[in-house]
């Protein structure tokens, strides 16, 4: 709709434009959500819990960055790839379906989260942010490239303009890899050490789990570890450019061979969810 | 019965919230419109997963056809094939460059094996103020997701580019 003025389109009544905090529309409305056959309903609602906690944990942690970014143009591209992840977290955790996008984000324990690890520590320097945005976009594209041919066709959908987005996320955090890494020696020290907190983290994304085993055997899924080669290559040809070291470090385990693909977190994650969730707990329910 | 010829031109004329100077179907936002059982169904599709502005492109859409006479509608989204910046019409273009935001040019295309990384700055933006040929990127990110910001130094105007997506 035209408007003359800018305050005639904000004063306009019968109008929920302005319905912020919960009670959002579902970004899914009128989309054929009927699940593909032979594929059970739990795994599939467990599967968009992974990729849409990816996404909406790093998010969060991303969005810690605005009003502390060291360039303004670096706050708004940050601000920018945040919400393009928040996006894709609306989608898949509506996608996931036993309960609201809302009830997944704000009244989740820590157990019940499924995002790797890597995604949830606290929000560092802007080299560990560098950092851990090229290594998470790099596997996150290798992953949605590859979920494009999924036979869930929301999952499918989600993926082909996911991997739009992406890659415009890999290119600025691999284009700041080469600037400090191949910018004066304290910008490299900087950056190397910055690859020395994330790469613990890096071996985690590639092992499967069982929910995503079972849904690479229904043609729904992607194995994480069909990920690994395309992912250590693109590494390879930054740091190159970037004339530092491939990064290498001695991953920290999980808890009995269980990480984040099964609940089972980092200390930072308990933090978080207190910060993310604070305002829907105390107000469950409100929309505003 | 509803005329889904004049229902369709009402939706056309709906334009974006943040491109005021362009329509939803000049972005190639606005899909389709038919009818389903008396009511009129629109369908859009969003620029980005995230786009903000979902939520008010569908309450405008219901305003506009609801004041043209159509209270039944509903409006849907559609996900796939995803919006591409090749869907933005020339007149589109054209309108973009008039407000001073360097159209996108032919998006990339994606190919089946691993998506190329792009470690270099283009300079092949032309400036919409004065024609330059050859403009400055001064961020990727710019007030929305779908704009980058670019400097031109031949008239030393900063000015937005929408991305190739």
């Amino acid at each position: 709709m035209s408007f003359d003025n800018a305050y005639e389109s904000i004063t306009e009544d019968n109008d929920s434009r302005w319905a912020f905090g919960t009670g959002f529309a579902d970004p899914l409305e009128g989309v054929d959500t009927s699940h593909p056959s032979g594929v059970d309903s739990a795994d599939l609602e467990a599967y968009c819990l992974m990729l849409g906690d990816d996404a909406l944990v790093l998010s969060h942690r991303l969005q810690e960055w605005s009003t502390n970014a060291p360039e303004l143009e670096d706050e708004v591209a940050i601000a920018n790839i945040a919400l393009d992840l928040l996006g894709q977290a609306r989608l898949l955790l509506t996608r996931a379906g036993a309960r609201s996008e809302d009830e997944y984000a704000f009244f989740r324990a820590e157990h019940e989260f499924r995002n790797v690890r890597l995604t949830e520590l606290p929000r560092g320097d802007f080299a560990e942010l560098t950092a851990r945005l090229f290594v998470f976009t790099t596997w996150r594209l290798a992953i949605l490239r590859r979920l494009t041919g999924s036979r869930d066709p929301v999952l499918a959908a989600i993926a082909e303009k996911g991997v739009k987005e992406v890659t415009y996320h890999r290119d600025y955090a691999a284009r700041w890899v080469v600037r400090l890494g191949d910018g004066t020696a304290y910008s490299r020290d900087r950056m190397l050490e910055g690859f020395a907190v994330v790469w613990p983290y890096v071996g985690e994304l590639f092992v499967p789990s069982d929910v995503e085993e079972r849904l690479v055997s229904a043609g729904v899924g992607v194995d994480p570890a069909s990920t690994e080669e395309e992912f250590r290559q693109v590494v390879a040809e930054v740091c190159a450019e970037a004339r530092i070291p491939v990064p290498d470090a001695a991953a920290i385990p999980g808890v009995a061979g269980r990480a984040g693909r099964h609940g089972v977190h980092t200390e930072a994650m308990g933090y978080l969810l207190a910060e993310l969730q604070s305002v829907a707990r105390t107000h469950p329910e409100a929309s505003w | 019965m509803v005329n889904v010829v004049s229902a369709r031109a009402v939706a056309e004329r709906v334009t974006d919230p943040e491109l005021p100077m362009l329509t939803l179907a000049e972005l190639g936002i606005l899909r389709e419109v038919f009818e389903e059982d008396g009511k009129v169904i629109v369908s859009i599709t969003p620029t980005y997963l995230g786009c903000p502005a979902m939520d008010t492109m569908r309450d405008d859409l219901l305003h506009a056809l609801g004041e043209a006479g159509y209270p039944d509608v509903e409006v849907r989204t559609v996900l796939a094939p995803a919006w591409s910046t090749d869907w933005i019409t020339e007149r589109g273009k054209a309108k973009l460059a008039d407000a001073g935001i360097a159209p996108p040019g032919k998006a990339p295309f994606t190919a089946k094996g691993p998506v190329p990384l792009t470690l270099t700055v283009r300079d092949d933006v032309t400036c919409p103020r004065c024609g330059h040929a050859d403009t400055t990127e001064l961020s990727r990110f710019g007030a929305s997701a779908c704009r980058a910001l670019r400097r031109c130094p031949a008239c030393g105007e900063p000015f937005e580019h929408m991305k190739e997506i």
